[in-house]
């Protein structure tokens, strides 16, 4: 950092370029072209009316049509609303869980340590489909484990029928996301722990602080741009859960479970009268990035304050 | 005071150690489905009262999924060939003997994860060295645009990255799913954090004794960012394997297939036989499930230094 204050001489500058630039090319081949320009098409496609049977990149030019109609459909609205509900439930308790989880592991033996983390951790290994899949099998409304389970504990008198019903159906997905994850969060609080300035943790419990004040009062605000990069890839996550409801639900029953993710694949690729609106479907993944940017935004925000 | 605090503190340990054991053995459960239900004769899948092990231990739901069908042992459509040849179909370079098609979706998606695992590494690791290390006019703005792609929800680009695709001539092959898989920019970010560790001292060193660029980046920079390697390495490996919405949109037209599209093909059958489905997913978790065992330290040194000023 030392040299970099001094000017450079021209040369030197020009052998930093070129060599920076080298460097970065063969990564920067496939960013911008298989990020950034799919971005931008993103963008200019929700303005249009492409779909899958056009020859071209573009259809043709419709302007703000496509945004005007998505507010106008009541399953994008359903799907928007579930998203959120997804987003409200899940990223609070995925946090909290996490918190608490990590608090109760970080001081156990390391080979404890590193086996409970490997456990929460393995939801988000196993890979969607087969935790899908089994989930799936649990849930059986006559042969599923859950029903057996909740019944000879005596909670439930009748099998439910958990992802027929549209009232559990959303209960269950957001269930199922929940166990796959906490691995993360859990990952990053032990570390984010495990950093904690141990002299101010030592000087408040000389000042006789209890541990509950020692973990709000001294760790907690510590632990504070660890919980902001959670909450903010928690929400990101939660937005984009797809594979669980395409696998299990597909939307239903009666949209119970639609999302913005899963409606954008059925309009791109399902959708019956007009399959592969790839405009309107685009226009709802501007949306989605929108919100997720506000949302973001709005956390760093929060927790630049604290 | 004093030793009731401390009784306290004890008890409290210990009922948090118990509940930890009990969430702990919940979040297994699924797997310990799989595994058993895997091994379970079709009675006992279909039992109304489930059975916590099978009555009897039976390969059939694997000799099942193994009969399905077969393809040969080793098919990959070469790179870009549509574009020679002349109807736009992919050259398949295809040898051995035959082979279950639940083996293919296996080679398919090993073949697909190292592909992308090696690309990633070799461009995060030389982007990542050029941000951390390399003064080059501009470096503010590209770091900045990775920095906003990371936040954008990858499923968001997924339609124009697929008619991209279908322009390139790759559509419904497995470079459809790896080429997107290595611009994703959280490679170069996390190969960016380990990078800035490194001395700069030593980097001016081996410049004075004349090394050339390449030279010090593969003697020096490379060992030093070993483990921000290994990490990305096992990090892209997982997130390839498990990436089922990207290849299901990018083999969408089935002639190429994972093992996660694999099994989710199983499911959309009529009749939907769980043995098979948990059979299914035994053999496409477990090996994901070894692979991170082993490495497991790298991967959580990653996850932590991904976060860092995240």
């Amino acid at each position: 950092m030392a040299n970099s204050a001094k000017p450079m001489s021209r040369a030197l500058q020009r052998r930093e370029d070129v060599a920076g630039y080298l460097f970065m090319l063969p990564s920067l081949v496939f960013f911008v072209g298989f990020v950034i320009i799919p971005m931008f098409i993103c963008i200019l496609t929700s303005l249009t009316s492409s779909n899958m049977h056009d020859p071209g990149m573009f259809g043709s030019f419709v302007g703000l049509e496509n945004f005007i109609k998505l507010w106008q459909d009541d399953v994008f609205k359903k799907g928007l609303l579930n998203t959120f509900i997804i987003v409200l439930v899940s990223v609070p308790t995925v946090c909290a869980f996490s918190l608490w989880v990590s608090s109760a592991i970080y001081k156990l033996h390391n080979v404890a340590l590193s086996a409970f983390r490997c456990i929460f951790y393995l939801p988000v290994v196993t890979g969607s489909v087969a935790v899908t899949v089994v989930w799936r099998w649990m849930y059986d409304n006559y042969t599923g484990i859950l029903n057996t389970a909740l019944k000879s504990a005596g909670i439930i008198e009748q099998n439910i029928n958990w992802l027929g019903s549209e009232s559990t159906a959303l209960a269950c997905i957001i269930v199922i996301l929940f166990t796959t994850s906490v691995g993360q969060p859990i990952v990053l609080y032990v570390s984010a722990l495990g950093n904690v300035d141990q002299t101010l943790v030592e000087a408040a419990q000389v000042d006789g602080a209890t541990d509950f004040q020692v973990f709000w009062k001294v760790k907690w605000p510590q632990m504070m741009p660890t919980t902001l990069y959670i909450l903010v890839i928690t929400t990101i996550n939660s937005f984009q859960c797809f594979a669980l409801i395409q696998l299990l639900t597909q939307g239903g029953p009666n949209h119970a479970t639609d999302t913005v993710m899963y409606y954008i694949y059925y309009t791109a690729f399902k959708l019956t009268e007009q399959a592969g609106h790839f405009g309107y479907a685009n226009a709802m993944g501007v949306m989605l990035a929108i919100f997720i940017g506000i949302l973001s935004a709005i956390q760093f925000r929060l927790g630049r304050e604290k | 005071m004093k030793t009731g605090n401390s009784v306290r503190s004890k008890v409290y340990k210990a009922v948090s150690v118990v509940i930890l054991i009990i969430l702990a053995l919940l979040f297994l459960f699924p797997l310990y489905w799989i595994v058993t239900g895997a091994f379970k004769p079709s009675t006992d899948i279909y039992a109304l009262e489930p059975k916590w092990l099978p009555t009897q231990w039976v390969t059939s739901n694997f000799d099942e999924l193994f009969n399905r069908r077969s393809a040969p042992l080793w098919e990959l459509a070469v790179p870009f060939s549509r574009w020679f040849t002349p109807n736009h179909e992919d050259l398949y370079w295809s040898v051995g003997p035959t082979l279950p098609a639940a083996f293919r979706w296996l080679i398919n998606t090993v073949f697909m994860s190292v592909t992308a695992l090696i690309l990633t590494c070799v461009t995060a690791a030389m982007a990542g060295y050029a941000l951390a290390k390399k003064r080059f006019r501009g470096r503010a703005i590209i770091f900045a645009l990775i920095v906003c792609a990371m936040a954008l929800p990858k499923q968001v680009v997924l339609i124009p990255l697929l008619k991209e695709m279908d322009k390139l001539r790759l559509y419904d092959s497995l470079w459809a799913v790896i080429l997107p898989t290595v611009g994703w920019p959280f490679g170069v970010f996390l190969m960016k954090q380990f990078s800035e560790s490194i001395p700069g001292e030593i980097l001016e060193a081996a410049r004075i004794d004349g090394a050339s660029e390449l030279k010090t980046f593969s003697t020096i920079v490379v060992p030093m960012v070993k483990p921000g390697i290994g990490a990305l390495a096992i990090f892209t490996f997982i997130n390839s394997w498990n990436d089922y919405f990207m290849q299901l949109v990018m083999l969408a037209r089935g002639n190429i297939s994972t093992i996660s599209l694999g099994i989710s093909t199983l499911q959309n059958d009529t009749t939907v036989n769980m043995g098979l489905l948990m059979a299914g997913a035994a053999l496409a978790s477990i090996p994901i499930i070894i692979v991170f065992l082993i490495f497991q330290k790298y991967f959580t040194q990653g996850i932590t230094m991904g976060a860092v000023k995240g």
